[in-house]
C-alpha cells in the first residue's frame, strides 16, 4: 500500500519535472508567444472570464462595487422587458441569419466551384465585395427611402402598386426584415472564402472513386463524398457564421436609428451599449454580456454535434 | 453497361446532367445580380448630376455622368475645421499600425504554437479557437474599462492595440504553417546551428507568404473601416469613415455626394482583394477547424 503510493509520487515528481524540463528547453516559444498573449488575454481573456464576476456586482466604475448575488439576473429576465425584447430579436436575427448566411455562403461556393479560373475568381469578387466595407450598406437607406425618390418606392408607386410612399425604417413591420435582408446580403465573408477553398481541396480522385461506386448524381455525390471530405472547413465556416449572426447591431443602427421605432430590430448589442456606454453600470452589463457569451458557446456546441454526423 | 459520358472542355465530367448544369448557373445568375444590382446602384448614383437624382422614378443608368458629387463631396469636407488631409492620414496611420503590430505579434505566435511544442501550447490555440467563437460585444463592455484606465481615452491607440490581438489572422496562419511547413525541414535548420529566430524568419516566413497576406487584408478591411468610436472625441484624432458618414447624416439633398463617399471608401479594398484574391483562398485552403 504504501509503496504504491510512493510510487505515485514519484511518478508525478518525474511528470512534472519533465514539463519543466521541457519549459526550459522550448522556453524560446514563450519569448515568441508572449507579445500576442499579453495583449490577447488583456483584451479577450481577461474581460470575458472577468464579467463573469462583475456579473455578481453593482459596480459602475466610481464607487466600491458590492456583491449583489444574482440581483442582476434577476432584474434582467424579471424586471428588464427591454433585454427580453432585445433578447428575442437577437435570438431571432441569429437563427434566421445564422443558417441562411451559412447554407448561402456554402451554396454558392458550391456552384461557383466549376467555374473556370479566372470566372470563379470574378464572380467571387461579386458575392464577397459587399463585406469588403461596412460602409456599403448605407446605400440600403437610399434605395429603401421613405420618399418616392428612393429606388423602391419610386418603381411601387410608378407600377401604381402604393399610393404615397412607404416610410420603409420607420415602420415597424418592415425593420426585421429588411435589416436581415442587408445582413445576408454582407454575409458573404471569410467563411465563404474558406468555403471555396475547401472545395477546391477535394481530391478529384474520390469523385473518380464514388462514380464507380454508383454514386449517379451530384447530389449524393455533395453528401457521400464532398461534405465529409470538408467536416473542418464547415466547422470553421459554421463559427464565423455564428458569431457574425450575434454581432447585428450595426446594420439596425445606421438603417434604423437607435434605438430603432418602438424598439423593433433592439439587439443585445445595444442594450450592452446602454449599459456599458451610457449608463456606466458596468456590473448589469456584465451580466448582458455573460448571458451573450453563454448563448453563443450553447450554439456552437450543438452545431459542432449536428456537423458530426455529415455523411453518415 | 455503357453510361453516356459528358464532356467539359475536353475533359470527362462525372454525374453531371445537362439539365443540373443549367439550373446552377441560372441561379447563380440571379443571386449574383441580385448581390451586384446595390453596388451597381450605388456607383450609378454617384455619378448622377443633381437633376439626375431627382428623377421619378429613379433610374438604373445614369444620362450624363459627371464627378460633381465627388467635387462636392470634398467641398464638404474641406469645409470643416479640420484638414480633409487630417482624416486621411488618420485612417492610413490607424490600418498601418494596427496592420503592422497584428502581423509581426501573430506570426510569431502562429509560428510558436505550431512548431514548438512547449508546454501549454496546445492550451494557448484552444484559448484563441473559443475566442473565435465570441462575438466581440461579449469581450467589449470590460474592454473599454480596461482601455480607459490604460489612460487611452481619446487616443487612436485605444483602436490601435486590441487589433494586434485579434484572433482570426493568427488562426489562419497556425493552421497554414502546420500544413505547409515540414518539422524535419526546420530541424535541419536547427541542427545547423540557426537559433530559433533564425528558423523563424529565414526558414517559415518566406514560405507563409499567401497567410500574410491574407492577415494583412483582413487586418486592412477591418482597420480601414474604423468609423466613429467612443475612445475618440477630439476630432483630428478620428477617421476617415467618420468623416465621411457626417456626409450622411444631412440627409436626402446630398444623396450623390454619400454615394461618392460608399464608393472611395469601397474601392480602396476592392483593389486590394483583387489583387490578393488567389493568395487568400490558398491560405483558407487550411482553414479547417478540428474538434
Amino acid at each position: 500500500m504504501s509503496k504504491k503510493k510512493e510510487t505515485v509520487a514519484v511518478h508525478n515528481m518525474t511528470k512534472a519535472q519533465w514539463t519543466w524540463h521541457l519549459m526550459k528547453q522550448y522556453k524560446v516559444g514563450y519569448f515568441m508567444v508572449i507579445p500576442f498573449m499579453i495583449l490577447f488575454f488583456t483584451f479577450t481573456v481577461i474581460p470575458v472570464f472577468a464579467s463573469v464576476f462583475v456579473a455578481f456586482t453593482d459596480w459602475n466604475l466610481l464607487q466600491t462595487p458590492n456583491f449583489v448575488g444574482f440581483q442582476n439576473f434577476i432584474t434582467l429576465f424579471l424586471n428588464d422587458d427591454l433585454f427580453i425584447t432585445a433578447l428575442k430579436n437577437t435570438i431571432l436575427f441569429a437563427v434566421v441569419v445564422g443558417p441562411a448566411s451559412y447554407l448561402m455562403s456554402f451554396g454558392i461556393a458550391w456552384f461557383i466551384n466549376e467555374l473556370s479560373p479566372k470566372m470563379r475568381a470574378f464572380v467571387t469578387l461579386i458575392f464577397y465585395a459587399p463585406s469588403l466595407t461596412s460602409s456599403a450598406y448605407t446605400i440600403f437607406t437610399y434605395i429603401f427611402a421613405g420618399d418616392s425618390y428612393g429606388l423602391v418606392n419610386g418603381w411601387l408607386m410608378n407600377f401604381g402598386l402604393i399610393d404615397s410612399p412607404i416610410l420603409f425604417f420607420k415602420t415597424e413591420s418592415y425593420i426585421m426584415p429588411l435589416c436581415i435582408i442587408v445582413s445576408l446580403w454582407m454575409s458573404l465573408n471569410t467563411g465563404f472564402l474558406a468555403s471555396i477553398a475547401g472545395l477546391q481541396g477535394v481530391d478529384r480522385a474520390q469523385y473518380e472513386a464514388a462514380a464507380v461506386d454508383g454514386i449517379t448524381n451530384r447530389w449524393q455525390e455533395l453528401w457521400y463524398v464532398t461534405l465529409p471530405n470538408m467536416k473542418e472547413t464547415l466547422m470553421f465556416s459554421a463559427v464565423l457564421s455564428i458569431t457574425n449572426a450575434f454581432s447585428f447591431g450595426g446594420v439596425v443602427t445606421t438603417l434604423a436609428g437607435s434605438p430603432p421605432t418602438g424598439y423593433v430590430g433592439y439587439t443585445i448589442s445595444h442594450h450592452l451599449e446602454e449599459y456599458s456606454g451610457a449608463r456606466m453600470e458596468f456590473g448589469y452589463a456584465s451580466a448582458i454580456s455573460f448571458v451573450l457569451f453563454i448563448i453563443q458557446i450553447g450554439t456552437n456546441m450543438v452545431i459542432n454535434r449536428a456537423l458530426s454526423k455529415v455523411g453518415k | 453497361m455503357s453510361k453516356k459520358l459528358r464532356t467539359r472542355r475536353h475533359r470527362v465530367v462525372l454525374n453531371r446532367s445537362a439539365g443540373g448544369d443549367f439550373g446552377i448557373n441560372l441561379m447563380l445568375f440571379i443571386l449574383g445580380a441580385i448581390m451586384f444590382l446595390p453596388l451597381y446602384y450605388v456607383v450609378i448614383q454617384s455619378l448622377k448630376p443633381l437633376d439626375e437624382l431627382f428623377y421619378y422614378p429613379p433610374k438604373f443608368y445614369v444620362i450624363n455622368p459627371t464627378f460633381q458629387n465627388f467635387t462636392d463631396l470634398f467641398q464638404l469636407m474641406s469645409e470643416s475645421w479640420v484638414p480633409f488631409s487630417r482624416y486621411i492620414f488618420n485612417t492610413v496611420w490607424i490600418t498601418f499600425a494596427g496592420t503592422a503590430g497584428n502581423l509581426i505579434l501573430s506570426s510569431l505566435c502562429a509560428y510558436a504554437l505550431s512548431k514548438i511544442p512547449f508546454p501549454g501550447h496546445g492550451f494557448f490555440f484552444q484559448l484563441i479557437v473559443k475566442s473565435l467563437m465570441i462575438s466581440s460585444a461579449v469581450a467589449g463592455t470590460l474592454q473599454f474599462v480596461i482601455l480607459t484606465k490604460m489612460g487611452l481615452m481619446d487616443s487612436q491607440w485605444a483602436i490601435i492595440l486590441p487589433t494586434w490581438a485579434s484572433t482570426l489572422g493568427l488562426y489562419l496562419m497556425k493552421q497554414f504553417i502546420d500544413a505547409n511547413i515540414s518539422t524535419e525541414m526546420l530541424e535541419s535548420a536547427r541542427l545547423d546551428g540557426a537559433g530559433e529566430f533564425r528558423t523563424f524568419w529565414s526558414i517559415a516566413m518566406p514560405l507563409v507568404k499567401p497567410a500574410w497576406l491574407t492577415l494583412i487584408v483582413q487586418s486592412f478591411q477591418g482597420l480601414w473601416n474604423t468609423g466613429a468610436s467612443i475612445f475618440i472625441q477630439s476630432e483630428e484624432l478620428k477617421t476617415l469613415n467618420y468623416a465621411m458618414s457626417q456626409v450622411l447624416s444631412a440627409g436626402i439633398v446630398r444623396q450623390g455626394a454619400v454615394s461618392a463617399s460608399t464608393v472611395i471608401m469601397l474601392i480602396v479594398p476592392v483593389i486590394v482583394f483583387v489583387v490578393s484574391q488567389s493568395n487568400i483562398i490558398e491560405t483558407m485552403a487550411t482553414s479547417g477547424m478540428k474538434d
